[in-house]
């Protein structure tokens, strides 16, 4: 990653112990904002990215020159409207867009940290973004929402944090990783370990880097976002670029061409390591286990009223997972809504534009603002 | 809001809980939440009112009351509202019983089977009925089990369901329905209202 003077970053100081033990403090947190926060501080929006977002949410990143994770969310007059509500964002720790991570220097060995970099979680992740609310003095978020790993992190902030938001809307996300998940997880890490290049994580400072382990990840995970009717349709037994098989290993089919260029442009933006140090903190997810058994246990404190989404041909994060956080709030006697939103795009619905998701999103927040 | 709404509502006691299953476009959960300050819940199929509801604000969960009234823990809430659906339940007995479990008093409405237009129909036409509370054709409607007001009040009686009250509407009037004018109500009311407890 090239040097990256568009980011606003704050140093917290702060001590965070993390699950795994350690202690960090001074660690960078690089952030953007959206929208303006008023002056009673009471409209602001705390969005969690997924595992290869960042905090540029909306408009133009400026880093990758690509439109934001979530554009078709987030900006004026649109779900999330940065007319009425302000947003913020930062980039996870572990990530690799400023915030502290694998490809941060170690200060003690002036190299960057690669896999000596603390395994982190989502509850060190939340933990450490808290320090936003003091940064912006914000004494109760009106809101905390995010899709994938993004939802995870909206369902542990309000269990850290009860009183500090009004409402939540956890998106295609689970209270506890599957088998499932943590298999396609694996194939992504084993992937780019198998990578030569990886050098047992020091491939910066060895200058080299595990783009086709990275890239093929990538192509795997890409293909868990999407639905089997969504890619049939989109691609079916399409030729790229001929009118026959070439009877060869080149990319034949255009679902072939586009896996790899979805791999190819990935490693331009995203650090390995960083992708297997996020992958782990979604794997060592489980808020059922954090109470006990009872994930009810983790909302009982909580007045914040929840709004639940999930999508029909979403096979990562199914309705099923997504109804058993519904589950859990009811028997809490939270207030919670929940819809299952029809759309054939897979887990990737939540990033995609689709109107009736839209639709519910803003209706929710502008209804209980 | 129709008269039905009006009659559960003066049921419903202020600032209790309530969940409304089947609760459409959150006409009746909207009024209790500001009228009369009751927490509410819904329940609703249809994902087109529960965005209906979103949009108020109110807390609507998508589900089928058959799967999802499970979900609810036991006595959560002091009533469950539940207007002319038991009628189009694969197992309306068991969804009765659900009811009564996650509240503690229940209010089912009943369109009735037994009104004499209704009767009419089926004997001099020799027709299903078709009416304002019934619209649809033998071969599209919704509708599993029907029965008559009697046909509830007998239901009530032999399950051991306590009725609280009984109430029969038609043109907008309400009379109670007891024992003794249950046969005559029977065929004079186009809707049943009763509030049950276990």
């Amino acid at each position: 990653m090239n040097v990256k003077e568009n980011i606003k970053t704050i140093i917290v100081k702060k001590p965070l112990k993390l699950d795994c033990g350690e202690t960090i403090s001074d660690y960078p947190l690089a952030y953007e904002t959206y929208g303006k926060l008023n002056d009673k501080k009471d409209n602001a929006i705390l969005t969690f990215h997924a595992l290869t977002g960042d905090q540029f949410v909306s408009g133009i990143n400026p880093i990758t020159k690509k439109p934001g994770w979530w554009s078709h969310a987030v900006g004026p007059s649109k779900a999330i409207d940065t007319n009425k509500f302000f947003v913020i964002c930062a980039n996870v720790i572990g990530g690799c867009m400023g915030s502290f991570g694998p490809g941060s220097i170690n200060p003690k060995t002036n190299k960057e940290f690669g896999i000596d970099f603390p395994v982190i979680t989502i509850n060190d992740m939340v933990n450490a973004q808290y320090n936003l609310l003091e940064f912006f003095k914000i004494d109760k978020l009106y809101s905390v929402t995010g899709g994938s790993m993004g939802g995870m992190q909206a369902l542990q902030f309000v269990a850290n944090f009860p009183e500090k938001t009004k409402t939540a809307i956890p998106i295609a996300c689970t209270a506890s990783h599957s088998a499932q998940n943590i298999a396609f997880n694996e194939l992504g890490r084993q992937s780019i370990m198998a990578d030569a290049n990886w050098k047992n994580g020091n491939y910066s400072y060895l200058n080299s880097s595990p783009d086709k382990g990275l890239a093929v990840a990538r192509m795997a995970a890409h293909i868990t976002y999407l639905s089997k009717k969504g890619l049939q349709e989109k691609f079916g037994r399409k030729l790229q670029e001929k009118d026959d098989l070439n009877f060869s290993f080149d990319a034949d089919f255009q679902i072939e061409s586009y896996l790899r260029y979805q791999g190819s442009i990935f490693v331009d933006r995203f650090d390995a390591n960083s992708y297997l140090y996020i992958t782990r903190a979604m794997d060592y997810f489980d808020l059922v286990k954090q109470y006990k058994g009872n994930l009810t246990k983790a909302f009982e404190k909580s007045k914040t009223k929840f709004f639940i989404i999930s999508f029909t041909s979403d096979w990562l994060y199914p309705t099923t997972e997504n109804k058993e956080i519904v589950i859990a709030l009811n028997a809490s006697g939270a207030e919670v809504g929940f819809i299952e939103i029809t759309s054939d795009k897979g887990h990737d619905s939540f990033l995609l534009d689709v109107p009736d998701f839209l639709k519910a999103v803003k209706n929710f927040l502008e209804a209980n603002y | 809001m129709k008269k039905e709404f009006q009659i559960i509502s003066d049921l419903i006691e202020n600032n209790t809980r309530v969940l409304d299953v089947g609760c459409g476009d959150g006409t009746l959960m909207k009024y209790l939440k500001d009228k009369k300050n009751v927490d509410t819940r819904g329940l609703e199929i249809s994902k087109d009112k529960v965005q209906m509801c979103v949009s108020k604000g109110l807390a609507v969960i998508e589900g089928n009351a058959e799967k999802d009234l499970k979900q609810f823990p036991n006595s959560s809430f002091n009533y469950a509202v539940l207007s002319q659906t038991l009628q189009a339940f694969y197992d309306p007995e068991k969804v009765i019983d659900d009811l009564l479990k996650v509240a503690d008093k229940a209010i089912v409405t009943i369109p009735n089977f037994g009104f004499w237009k209704v009767r009419l129909d089926l004997l001099i036409k020799g027709t299903m009925p078709v009416t304002k509370n019934l619209p649809d054709e033998w071969y599209n409607t919704p509708n599993l089990h029907m029965c008559t007001l009697k046909d509830f009040f007998n239901f009530c009686s032999k399950k051991k369901i306590k009725l609280f009250k009984s109430l029969a509407l038609h043109n907008e009037k309400t009379m109670e329905i007891n024992s003794f004018n249950l046969n005559l109500k029977n065929l004079s009311s186009e809707l049943g209202i009763f509030l049950l407890e276990k």
